[in-house]
């Protein structure tokens, strides 16, 4: 309610605002309920959007004219425009989304239902809900293959990565993962798929084809026990040769080689690391400190941390500006 | 070897999307006791379908994930009435599943155990805290899931200690389940380094839980009993029979916290754990059972989801399969814990961080920062490896 008499006087502050060329980054702040912007220019929180309630899953469109919001507990993904910064309509989402993906058109969104055992499908442009698909329990992780005919949704109880085909919308294979596996990445060429197993402590790395998974990489840092390692977020340069692997309470981003598969080092974030993001030219990789409440940039050709930036409460996932 | 394995699991599941064959089928038996053990706080009450009601929810979880390996799981409940025959009862279960969880009191755990003995059938005791069927009567067919006495004292204690409440005022019970409690609770302070300053035992000398008159009594009573004690820090009460822990906190003579069987509990689960996406869990189960998830439904439903684990991991339901993978290195179980949860190979104990809650929220959750050890931080909490009675063959 208070939201409705907020948001007139957003639009006046906003109206100053001028667009520059930097990139812009936004930030779901899960305990907050608010979505940070970040100019990468200036490495500086340059607004701060109120949204709905337990804000996590966040994604621009592809057409970058707006940021879509999945807000849990209020069972709806909303939409921030980002020319106004503010949120301008709402999705109709099964019961608490979390995570989701967009076709490479733009046209139709997957979102993961966690409460609900479904993914549902939602029409971009007529904002309508066009159907579900029964999947494992608590559905979380969902990526599109690069050609666009599968979709992976991950589900954390049942601990499958599902193949669904994106015309017939059927299930047409599982994989059996480790524990509570939380996000799934393609490789650009469509080679490999990643899930990362938040419990099991592994990403496993499917061949999308044969429906198997071909390896496992696993992490190990002197000093942690390895309880605390804990894989999530993952982000994969466009030549597929460098991942980045979040580790939740390890506190660390993993750099991963992305052909040998060999972990070749651990670079100190804040804590809890959660999720990231590129700039579009992948100089820098953005990453989400859950418990210490700031975003790390890191220097993608050096894997360097460089900065450290204050968001809100919680931050939780991070989606970049199209170029 | 595990690799190669795995990949062979995923290349049958990948192969065979729609199934025509039957699936395959997995029996799951509950054998717990008819009627409820009454607690003294009208609230806390257990519903007549407590612990079984989250083996049902587990059942269904395992099923969703059972139609992609065209697996389907089945649970049998038995409830004992006063004079049934244990053993036959639990040979009988035995007959038509592999699986058996069970909430029964030690003696009865162990009658029910040593009668299938030899059978395969693998026992998951859902409902015994007694250390010693982990110790000196543990048994090579029993999974512990429920915590033990002393995972749960030394949980408690770990937090008192970081809190720098070490002086402790030990209230116990008259009954044996209160001295083995107060046993837990004793050895906890020593390992931790909390002092008990004084022990006093709360005499059951019967008679109803609720009077109509009742408050101005204990009113009454309770500041009474704790008073003239030597200076403490929290008043730690063991009171597993439910005779009067509850009616400590507020009525102390001395201004203090309550922590045990009342005021700051240590807990397997509780309604209000809502971390680690335990939030899902919860609504699962509100929907099922129109009710709040107790402890013990927790460890029915873990019970239930380790064999759901184990089965899609093995891709069998054959109990001697699914045991030897639950007792081997690759199996850990996700259970909203924040991490995973492995068996103690040395009596077949489930690791598990313990929550300390106090009616409304949780307050904490044990092992405490700073309590190491050299394998698992969860092996602080209980009888470690090294000081183990059990030996099993």
């Amino acid at each position: 309610m208070w939201r409705d008499c907020l948001l007139p006087v957003m639009a006046v502050s906003l109206a100053a605002a001028s667009p520059a060329h930097a990139f812009m980054a936004y930030v779901s702040n899960e305990k907050s309920n608010t979505v940070s912007v970040i100019d990468t220019d200036s490495w500086t929180v340059t607004k701060t959007i109120k949204v709905g309630q337990r804000p996590r899953g966040i994604e621009f469109t592809r057409d970058g004219k707006f940021v879509l919001v999945a807000v849990g507990d209020d069972d709806k993904i909303e939409v921030i425009d980002t020319k106004t910064q503010q949120v301008v309509d709402s999705l109709p989402s099964g019961p608490d989304p979390e995570l989701f993906t967009q076709d490479a058109a733009g046209k139709t969104l997957y979102v993961a239902n966690e409460n609900d055992n479904t993914v549902t499908l939602i029409d971009l442009e007529k904002r309508v809900r066009l159907g579900d698909i029964q999947v494992g329990v608590e559905p979380e992780g969902m990526a599109i293959s690069p050609d666009g005919k599968i979709l992976i949704n991950t589900s954390e109880t049942t601990n499958m990565a599902h193949f669904i085909d994106t015309v017939s919308r059927q299930v047409v294979a599982n994989v059996l993962v480790d524990s509570r596996p939380r996000f799934a990445e393609f490789k650009r060429d469509g080679s490999e798929l990643w899930v990362s197993s938040e419990i099991g402590g592994t990403v496993s790395v499917i061949d999308p084809a044969k429906h198997a998974v071909t390896g496992k990489i696993t992490f190990e840092i002197p000093g942690l026990r390895r309880e605390a390692i804990q894989p999530v977020g993952i982000g994969m340069t466009k030549d597929g040769k460098t991942a980045f692997v979040a580790l939740g309470p390890a506190n660390r981003i993993a750099v991963v080689d992305g052909t040998s598969h060999a972990v070749k080092k651990y670079l100190l974030v804040g804590q809890r690391v959660w999720h990231m993001a590129f700039t579009p030219e992948e100089k820098y990789l953005l990453v989400t400190n859950g418990v210490s409440n700031d975003v790390s940039v890191i220097d993608v050709g050096a894997q360097k941390v460089i900065k450290t930036i204050q968001v809100g409460e919680l931050p939780w996932g991070i989606t970049m500006a199209p170029p | 070897m595990i690799r190669w394995l795995v990949a062979a699991i995923c290349i049958c599941v990948a192969a065979t999307p729609v199934f025509a064959a039957d699936p395959l089928e997995i029996g799951i038996g509950y054998l717990g006791h008819a009627g409820i053990k009454a607690k003294l706080s009208l609230v806390e009450q257990p519903a007549e379908n407590d612990g079984v009601a989250g083996a049902q929810l587990a059942i269904e979880d395992n099923n969703t994930t059972g139609k992609f390996l065209n697996q389907h799981f089945t649970l049998e409940e038995v409830r004992l009435k006063e004079g049934d025959d244990i053993a036959k009862a639990a040979t009988a279960l035995a007959d038509h599943n592999g699986f058996i969880i069970t909430d029964l009191p030690a003696d009865e755990l162990l009658k029910a155990a040593d009668a299938l003995r030899g059978r395969g059938t693998v026992l998951l005791n859902a409902g015994a805290i007694d250390d010693r069927l982990r110790e000196t009567d543990c048994r090579a067919n029993i999974i512990h899931v429920a915590p033990t006495r002393s995972m749960l004292a030394d949980a408690l204690a770990q937090y008192l200690v970081w809190k720098q409440w070490k002086r402790w005022l030990l209230v116990a019970g008259s009954h044996d389940q209160d001295k083995l409690y107060a046993d837990a609770l004793r050895r906890a302070a020593s390992r931790f380094g909390a002092k008990i300053v004084q022990e006093r035992t709360f005499e059951d000398t019967g008679g109803a839980r609720r009077t109509d008159s009742g408050v101005t009594l204990i009113q009454r009573q309770m500041p009474v009993f704790t008073q003239a004690a030597p200076a403490y820090d929290v008043l730690v009460a063991a009171d597993e029979s439910e005779v009067f822990a509850s009616y400590l906190p507020y009525r102390t003579w001395d201004p203090r916290p309550v922590a045990g069987s009342a005021g700051l509990v240590p807990a397997s689960w509780d309604a209000a754990q809502d971390q680690w996406g335990a939030v899902q869990m919860q609504n699962r189960f509100m929907k099922l059972n129109s009710r709040h998830m107790t402890a013990l439904d927790m460890q029915a439903w873990t019970a239930v989801r380790m064999l759901g684990e184990a089965t899609s991991r093995t891709n069998s339901g054959d109990p001697k399969t699914v045991f030897d993978f639950l007792k081997g290195p690759d199996f850990s179980v996700a259970a909203f814990k924040g991490q995973r949860l492995t068996l103690r190979d040395w009596n077949l104990q489930l690791r598990q961080p313990i929550l300390l809650v106090d009616g409304r929220m949780v307050v904490s959750v044990s092992p405490q920062e700073g309590f190491l050890h050299q394998t698992s931080e969860l092996d602080t909490l209980g009888i470690d490896r090294p000081e183990t009675k059990c030996k099993l063959h």
